[in-house]
């Protein structure tokens, strides 16, 4: 992430985020809070052409936004007497940073606010994109499939439940703070994954918001150091990103044993491996920390010209084990049909309840694969034509295509 | 719920495919209708024959096809079976036409309550 637009990009987020947690955190009120932070920007894009911009800019939006929040709060107290506490703590907070330039980075706080058990999982991870990241509804909208409409009502409503449950803008405490974060790093996953199916399960998936997934990960590092599992995530979602560039080509969906990895990017995956190796100092295996080594595991292969099948079958194991998702068993399946044990990968599949892989694209692209190896060519047709069906793009279609007519013609390219 | 998709597609852009092409995007829309019929969601599917070939009634005549301005014309529709909205579109995403033109999704209006 070289590209000078990225960096503004990561720039106005850094702030977006850091500001609203800080404005959050004194008020409880999300919206409210949105509300003043949007005035702020407003009232920055009116006065600094004029003014010229303020030596720290973030200091000037903050107090920009304090006052509204203020302002705002007098206004409700004059209507009712029982809102005087909010007014207390933004005139608390004013004297506390009169002189202070730098404001601390709540962002961890608002994370485990965004996820936590009391807010329905399917909005925790549009919440954390809004809030963190500054997304509109619209955006966050169109990248998981849902009518805009749809979404900023889910929005509005989880916020107004964070102001009248009184969900508490903290870090939780030791003993359960693991598996609050599990909660926070799957929302941050889902947004990677969100809307996009995995071509032949054995690749990760990639949807919209990869570059927000990815700093989002990253935040959860930064914010919580010691976590092995959001190193994990880190790690798993590099990875996957390293190989942007050689997964599609030329429009072309291009499987991972197919890839070239000339075209993987180097530093990246360097970046990924640091960051696993960092998870496993911890010696706490997790959901994400497997699923890293799993990718890691199939870029040495490529990298190293190693022979890591079995290691992957270990691991999906493990990974089995700790989280027996549809996609860890899709990926099981992948894993023992690229070593050679198409019997077994049938197996795994039919175990699936088949009820829940009514549109789960990369089980039957899977499945495909192995009834071809398996020499079941009928079989294996219904199967591609089943994944065919459930594709949402073209180069995935043509991909699944391409390998169906090689089933038919087995001498074509 | 019922969701009626209806598919709006370059229909000139069709004639200009190869025989080989229109294999290929036969074959992609007869995989949905599959996947929709073995989920259990399918309920009535058509495509719709060139919109030259349309009339259009109003009160006092009849105009020949075509009718719309762009270069989209209704090309075809899906009936289906939804639990939601969200399920809805998640099958619209999934149609052929939402990659080569676009799919509008319209509840279907139950007056039975």
């Amino acid at each position: 992430m070289t590209d000078a637009r990225i960096v503004a990009e990561y720039a106005a987020r850094e702030s977006y985020g850091r500001l609203l947690a800080w404005l959050t955190a004194r008020t409880r009120d999300v919206a409210a809070a949105e509300d003043a932070l949007a005035d702020a920007f407003r009232a920055a894009l009116e006065h600094w052409p004029k003014t010229g911009a303020p030596d720290s800019p973030e200091a000037w939006l903050l107090t920009t936004a304090r006052r509204k929040l203020i302002d705002q709060a007098r206004r409700a107290r004059t209507r009712d007497e029982s809102e005087p506490t909010l007014v207390l703590a933004a005139e608390e907070a004013d004297a506390a940073l009169l002189d202070e330039r730098e404001f601390p980075d709540e962002r961890l706080k608002l994370l485990f606010v965004c996820a936590h058990p009391a807010i329905d999982k399917t909005v925790r991870t549009p919440l954390m994109l809004q809030t963190v990241l500054g997304l509109d509804a619209a955006r966050i909208a169109s990248a998981f499939l849902v009518a805009p409409a749809t979404m900023a009502q889910r929005l509005v409503r989880a916020k107004r439940k964070i102001k009248d449950a009184g969900i508490p803008f903290e870090t939780p405490e030791q003993d359960e703070f693991n598996a609050r974060l599990d909660d926070v790093l799957d929302a941050i996953y889902a947004a990677y994954t969100a809307g996009w199916d995995a071509a032949d399960g054995a690749d990760a998936r990639c949807g919209g918001l990869t570059r927000e997934a990815i700093f989002l990960a990253r935040l959860a590092v930064e914010t919580a150091p010691n976590a092995p599992e959001a190193h994990g995530l880190v790690a798993l979602l590099l990875h996957a990103e390293a190989r942007r560039n050689a997964r599609i080509v030329d429009g072309r969906f291009v499987a991972l044993a197919d890839q070239d990895a000339a075209l993987w990017d180097r530093e990246m995956i360097g970046t990924a491996e640091q960051a696993l190796a960092r998870a496993w100092t911890f010696s706490t295996a997790g959901r994400f920390q497997i699923e890293a080594a799993i990718q890691s595991a199939h870029a040495a292969a490529k990298l190293h010209d190693r022979d890591t099948r079995n290691d992957i079958l270990v691991l999906y194991r493990r990974l089995i084990e700790l989280a027996p998702s549809i996609g860890a068993r899709v990926g099981y399946a992948g894993a023992l049909a690229a070593a050679g044990e198409n019997g077994d990968a049938l197996r795994a599949l039919d175990e699936v309840e088949q009820n829940r892989v009514n549109r789960y694209q990369a089980y039957w692209a899977v499945r495909a694969h192995v009834l071809s190896a398996l020499e079941r060519p009928d079989e294996a047709l219904a199967a591609y034509t089943r994944a065919i069906g459930l594709c949402e793009d073209n180069a995935t279609r043509d991909f699944l295509r391409r390998r169906m007519a090689k089933l038919a013609r087995p001498d074509t390219p | 719920m019922k969701y009626l998709f209806l598919l709006y597609n370059d229909e000139d852009g069709w004639e200009a495919l190869s025989s080989e092409e229109k294999t290929e995007v036969v074959g992609a829309y007869m995989a949905y209708t599959e996947a929709l019929q073995k989920a259990g969601a399918h309920i009535a599917s058509d495509p719709l024959d060139h919109s030259q070939n349309g009339k259009r009634v109003l009160a006092s005549s009849v105009e020949d096809g075509p009718f719309a301005d762009g270069k989209e014309q209704l090309g075809g529709y899906y009936l289906i079976e939804a639990s939601n909205l969200d399920d809805a579109l998640d099958w619209a995403a999934r149609c052929p036409c939402a990659a080569a033109g676009h799919v509008e999704v319209r509840p279907i209006w139950n007056l039975g309550g």
